[in-house]
């Protein structure tokens, strides 16, 4: 992946599925992943940053180095320290959102996400083809 | 110790236009079964020039050519996942080995007392070549135990995966620190002010065992306390289940004398080496 990610806004956005535990809300998860999809935005999805920092899991270092990155996943304290764990340090500039302690409708406006849409073509010719 | 992993390509999910757009649904069922097997994912309407993806995922042929393409149209989100580790050849997501569960230290917070080193029977904590903790075997750690987060004076050791606060790396609230049940007194079990004395040895604190203290002795304590903290600690069945033997311990402790002896070693060559500074070096 190259450094340079960024979506339109210039900002590069991750998402941290949790994947192997269930402290994250599955509603809020499934809400907020579901929303990024939807919005067009250029994203990306990593299974689990805990594991990954105990992996020193190359990506993290390339995301340390990132200026303007967001990313949701949990508690801003246990996101920082998991990649200093891993070797890095994260930039001030950088956002974590926490999906532990806000409501997807929370974070979707954080990030800037639009308003839920109604359905899209696919989802249009789908219900069509079934009926 | 968790084996480094090497740099991967990313898998790309690519929605280039209207036509090459999934449902809401179908996007979100393929995301979530990727990222529950294991699999980064890049959700993109242009590849970055320069890059090639391990895999591009795609309604339609985006005309990508050196990446291979697997049309998702008509697949499952399950074959999907097949076809992408079977590219990948790594990291298939098994919740039945190692769970991420291991400390990681708040450096803002600690003041490396050592109490975390001594404490853990596990030999998840180590100290560098400047003698500041660090957490050596991740592995070693047993999931869902916080018992080091608990004995811990000044908050600094998260566990990101625990359920409570401040542990999981919440803000640590002034409260937080004099709540009893953040803060445990292991000094009514083990007789006397244990944190004041852990704080002044710390030189000897650096050694998993001094060189005073009987190891069978420690080890019966640890097993006491740990048995009669267990609500406070919130430790599992499992671990009290799982404590080393003595002869463990005795090992342990042999192997840190050694490397306490050599570090000495090291240091008094390090001085005898040096001369010793002036009365106008000191400033005298």
């Amino acid at each position: 992946m190259s450094e340079s990610q960024e979506g339109q806004d210039g900002k590069r956005l991750l998402y941290c599925h949790c994947a192997y535990a269930k402290v994250v809300p599955a509603k809020v998860k499934t809400e907020v992943l579901r929303r990024l999809g939807e919005s067009g935005r250029d994203f990306e999805a990593v299974p689990d940053l805990c594991e990954m920092s105990a992996a020193k899991d190359p990506q993290l270092e390339e995301l340390a180095a990132c200026e303007n990155l967001t990313m949701v996943a949990c508690f801003p304290r246990s996101v920082r320290w998991l990649f200093h764990a891993a070797g890095h340090t994260l930039k001030d500039s950088v956002q974590v959102l926490n999906m532990r302690a806000s409501s997807a409708q929370e974070l979707a406006a954080e990030l800037g996400l639009p308003a839920d849409s109604k359905s899209s073509v696919a989802d249009k010719e789908a219900q069509g083809a079934t009926e | 110790m968790i084996a480094t992993r090497t740099k991967e390509t990313a898998v790309l999910l690519m929605e280039p236009d209207e036509s090459a757009r999934l449902g809401d649904q179908e996007r979100l069922d393929l995301l979530s079964a990727l990222l529950e097997a294991g699999h980064p994912v890049a959700r993109r309407a242009q590849i970055e020039p320069g890059t090639t993806p391990l895999a591009v995922l795609a309604k339609v042929d985006v005309g990508r050519e050196s990446a291979p393409l697997i049309e998702i149209s008509a697949r499952s989100p399950g074959q999907v996942v097949d076809d992408v580790s079977a590219l990948r050849k790594t990291r298939q997501l098994d919740k039945s080995a190692w769970t991420p569960w291991f400390p990681v230290i708040d450096y803002d917070r600690c003041t490396n007392c050592m109490q975390c080193l001594s404490f853990c029977l596990f030999d998840v904590y180590g100290a560098d070549a400047d003698g500041k903790i660090e957490v050596r075997n991740e592995d070693n750690c047993k999931t869902n135990c916080p018992a080091c987060s608990r004995v811990c004076p000044d908050v600094a050791i998260l566990f990101p995966k625990y359920t409570k606060g401040p542990i999981n790396g919440d803000v640590v609230r002034k409260e937080d620190i004099e709540k009893e049940s953040m803060k445990v007194d292991i000094s009514a079990l083990l007789g006397g002010d244990i944190y004041a004395a852990l704080r002044e040895r710390s030189e000897g604190a650096r050694k998993r065992f001094s060189t005073e203290r009987d190891e069978s002795k420690a080890l019966l304590e640890r097993k006491r306390c740990l048995k009669a903290l267990k609500k406070d600690l919130d430790i599992p069945d499992e671990v009290l289940m799982s404590l080393p033997s003595v002869g463990d311990i005795e090992e342990r402790a042999r192997r840190a004398k050694e490397k306490m002896i050599k570090r000495r070693a090291r240091s008094q060559t390090v001085q005898d080496e040096k001369p010793a500074p002036s009365r106008e070096e000191w400033g005298i």
